[in-house]
């Protein structure tokens, strides 16, 4: 679903007011005619609910300003899952694309719209679905699964959040004002160098990316300071949950890799913009240095993405199978070292680039090397099962589907490695089977578990079971319809990003892979039920004990959901397990000798910067120079104008923290508990 | 490891779960923690600018080459100016440990005037190099030459914003906690650009001149 192209770009010389935009910039296309029609309807259907309700007074103090991690986190979320179902809108259009477009048929998309969707497909699953997921995930857990109160810096999260909800706007933007890059979700020179694609996608693609990127990086900074700096008492960090160990792990490479994608992007800007040289076919340019460099980010992400993943399934497993997680020191350092080891292996993905045998032998053997602490973590997880009460609830469900799917996905990995297989498979759809087997099968498998598994803390009440599983069980043999037929394509050399085929024999597999995405499509539907059925009988789900599962970290210590302050006492920490260890010991929470509680202050200063920036974006795409230069020296002058505001904080008073407890003591005590 | 269980050995002081004295994270404990992390993200930047400059850098295209461009007397001059500014920060610095405001404010604005020489011999530079046609279009060493040694003028740049604000945030809070802790984060911000021209100064302009 992305925007036809502008349509001609010579049209018109780029005026003074308006930079390159123009009406002609709005869409022809009727596909993109259409959706942008009921969007826009949408949106006023949305405004006008919102408006009717009074609800902008609320969001606004309760959600768009807040600094409260567990807030923030709920919102990178939602916005996770608004933009998969943009994401996977554009999966289900490729795959009907490709099952039209044989006999000499075209298809129902032309190749300008067809690449575009393949591109947004690609850098809005990455950067808008599976980030935003992750990150949020961590947002909520992490602080409280160290005993702390907030992150370390609370307004740098809520800011953080807004950058990256602008770049998402911006990429949505795309779709109807312009158009995106049609470029391959890495945007590649010299095919996105300005002679290639003279038009504004590469440019929205850089700016969303670069806006996003200041989020995502600050606010990897934020979550490893507060894994350092705020654990509570006791915590040492061998004491951390596994969970927490693999968010520090994915936040160091956060920080270590995403400045390398601002820099390369940022290179890619200035050839664009400016007409330097660095990855042009001219003047001494070298494109293969683009491609090493957004490597040299792009492998350490895929480690991002799957870490906290790991994580996840470990305290899943450790969880519903009422044992404490085998092997919990062989778990952080295999997390360490894949940590490590991801940054020396990115030339796998260019083996065919012709580096020569003994480079390729090296980033060979370092990939393959990679799966033995992966093989450790699922030892570890089957030995933590083996022998344990085992209770299929939905996340742990999930955590089975991802341990068989990923298995697989893994062992297509190692396969890949080899340099002289790979320069058969190379940008083959055996390739592309091999992601999204790790991607689907350990990500969003991953955050599906994640999501059934932490709702009922995040919300105080439980997912629905039946519509979870039948969600489960489109999802799971969905995908491997979806893609199993993928892999058989790819080694017969089938190549990825084609729009029309030849040879009809190769139609009934892209029709099967179709069946799967459908099958995929109704997992999807039957988990947005599932949620709404939720959250339609929550009095019936309701959780009010705050440890539905039984759980081992602190998280479950805290009320359902947990008060703005998480804890009304430090916890000190003396065992791996601490909440756990202070059921076992019958620790009763003190009933009184509350105190003041030293919060952070709310501010709207994270929403307007972003705000800021998305204009700013906005008029460099388009070349619209005054206000590029206006809305940056607005963006300065209000972050100087923020940091002459020195009361940021107050105090809950220790009467409401003491009403607070007790109306939860009532509730526990009701409870049965 | 642990166990998941503590065992309390019989006779001893059963183990305390809850902190009932709260005792207060000082506000601003982390904030050089995160900012030196900051830092080491920036640092990635000038690495992958320092790469691309290592790669490209003898890409001449036809065009000039280091020898015929760069002038190290301006540059010595250049650099002298930017490790002066580093010495007057530590003043700054020294000024502030003694609770001497008008010092430390006055250390600052020198520090100030030395960044702000720096970058007008920098933009002298600059502009000489494009006046004779050595412009960053020209090839990709001088596309190499100009982003690296550029965003090191845009950090500079943004240091000395950051410098007048700081002075004015220090004429109307003085040496409160909050801006101790700033004065202390643009002093690392500081030297860490003092760190990355040296690095600029040796690998790009003395090398270049071999």
């Amino acid at each position: 679903m992305t925007a036809n192209a502008v349509v001609s770009t010579s049209a018109a010389e780029p005026s003074l007011l308006l930079g390159k935009l123009s009406w002609n910039s709005l869409p022809h296309d009727p596909i993109v005619l259409s959706t942008m029609v009921v969007v826009i309807i949408g949106g006023i259907g949305l405004f006008a609910l919102v408006t009717r309700y009074k609800l902008w007074g609320y969001l606004w103090k309760e959600w768009f300003t807040t600094v409260d991690h567990k807030k923030i986190g709920i919102m990178y979320m939602i916005l996770g899952l608004v933009m998969f179902l943009r994401g996977f809108a554009d999966a289900i259009m490729m795959r009907l694309q490709q099952v039209m477009a044989f006999g000499g048929s075209e298809g129902y998309l032309n190749s300008h719209h067809y690449d575009q969707i393949f591109t947004a497909h690609g850098v809005i699953m990455i950067f808008f679905v599976a980030m935003p997921f992750i990150t949020g995930l961590m947002n909520y857990v992490v602080p409280l699964q160290i005993g702390a109160r907030d992150v370390s810096f609370p307004f740098l999260n809520n800011f953080s959040f807004w950058m990256t909800t602008s770049g998402a706007v911006l990429t949505m933007a795309s779709l109807f004002v312009g158009e995106f890059a049609a470029t391959g979700w890495l945007a590649y020179p010299p095919l996105s160098g300005i002679s290639y694609s003279p038009s504004v996608g590469v440019d929205y693609y850089i700016w969303a990316l670069q806006i996003a990127g200041v989020g995502t990086t600050l606010s990897g900074i934020n979550l490893i300071v507060t894994i350092l700096k705020m654990r509570a008492p006791g915590m040492g960090l061998m004491k951390m949950p596994i969970f927490t160990w693999t968010s520090l792990c994915a936040n160091i490479l956060i920080v270590a890799s995403f400045p390398v994608l601002t820099a390369v992007l940022a290179l890619l800007t200035l050839d664009r913009y400016v007409g330097t040289n660095f990855f042009t076919n001219d003047f001494g340019g070298s494109s293969m240095m683009y491609v090493n460099l957004i490597w040299i980010w792009g492998h350490p992400e895929v480690y991002i993405l799957i870490l906290p993943l790991f994580g996840v399934f470990s305290e899943v497993t450790s969880t519903f199978s009422g044992k404490k997680l085998f092997g919990y020191t062989s778990m952080v350092y295999a997390t360490v070292v894949i940590t490590i080891l991801s940054y020396v292996v990115w030339l796998h993905h260019f083996f065919t680039m012709g580096s020569g045998a003994s480079v390729n032998s090296f980033f060979g053997i370092t990939t393959m090397v990679i799966s033995i602490p992966t093989g450790a973590k699922l030892f570890n997880w089957l030995f933590t099962m083996y022998r344990g009460r085992i209770r299929y609830e939905l996340p742990m469900m999930w955590t089975v589907a991802f341990m068989l799917t990923f298995t697989i996905g893994g062992m297509t990995g190692v396969l890949l490695a080899v340099p002289p297989a790979d320069f058969v498979l190379h940008n083959s759809l055996f390739l592309i089977a091999h992601f999204h087997n790790v991607i689907i099968g350990g990500v969003l498998f991953g955050i599906f578990a994640a999501i059934n598994y932490w709702w009922p803390k995040a919300f105080g009440f439980k997912l629905n079971q039946f519509w979870g599983k039948v969600s489960f069980w489109c999802w799971v043999p969905g995908f491997w319809v979806a893609f199993a037929p993928l892999y058989v394509l790819g080694l017969m050399g089938v190549t990825r990003r084609m729009r029309v085929f030849d040879d009809p024999s190769l139609q009934i597999w892209f029709a099967i892979a179709a069946v799967g995405a459908f099958m995929i499509a109704a997992g999807i539907a039957a988990m947005l039920i599932q949620f709404a059925v939720s959250i339609w009988k929550r009095e019936e789900l309701a959780e009010t004990t705050g440890d539905p599962w039984n759980g081992r970290t602190l998280e479950w210590a805290t009320s359902s959901p947990p008060a703005d302050y998480n804890f009304a006492f430090t916890p000190r920490i003396h065992a791996l397990d601490a909440w756990y260890d202070m059921k076992a010991a019958g620790v009763e929470h003190p009933a009184d000798g509350y105190k003041d509680i030293h919060m952070p202050s709310n501010t709207g200063a994270g929403i307007i910067l972003a705000g800021i920036s998305t204009v700013c974006g906005f008029a460099l795409v388009w070349h619209i120079w005054w206000l590029a230069g206006a809305s940056f020296a607005t963006l300065i002058a209000t972050a100087i104008i923020h940091t002459f505001n020195y009361k940021r904080d107050f105090h809950i008073p220790a009467a409401e923290v003491a009403a607070t407890e007790a109306k939860r003591a009532r509730l526990l005590a009701s409870a049965g508990a | 490891m642990s166990s998941a269980t503590t065992t309390i050995a019989a006779g001893s002081e059963a183990p305390v779960y809850y902190e009932i004295d709260e005792h207060p994270h000082p506000e601003g404990h982390s904030t050089l923690l995160g900012f030196w992390i900051y830092l080491m993200s920036d640092c990635l930047i000038f690495a992958i600018l320092f790469a691309c400059y290592a790669v490209l850098g003898g890409n001449l295209a036809a065009g000039p080459g280091p020898k015929d461009l760069f002038d190290l007397n301006l540059i010595a001059l250049n650099t002298a100016m930017l490790l002066f500014s580093s010495i007057t920060y530590g003043f700054a610095m020294i000024a502030m440990q003694n609770k001497n405001l008008r010092h430390t404010q006055m250390w600052l604005a020198v520090t100030g005037l030395f960044g702000a020489a720096f970058l007008a011999i920098e933009l002298y530079e600059f502009s000489h190099l494009i006046h004779i046609g050595a412009t960053p279009q020209r090839s990709a060493f001088l596309s190499a030459f100009f982003t690296l040694v550029g965003t090191h003028g845009l950090h500079v740049t943004f240091g000395l914003v950051w410098l007048v604000t700081l002075i004015v945030q220090l004429g109307r809070h003085g040496l409160n906690p909050a801006n101790q802790r700033r004065v202390a984060c643009l002093s690392l911000f500081w030297h860490f650009l003092d760190v990355i021209w040296i690095g600029v100064f040796t690998f790009v302009y003395l090398m270049g001149m071999l």
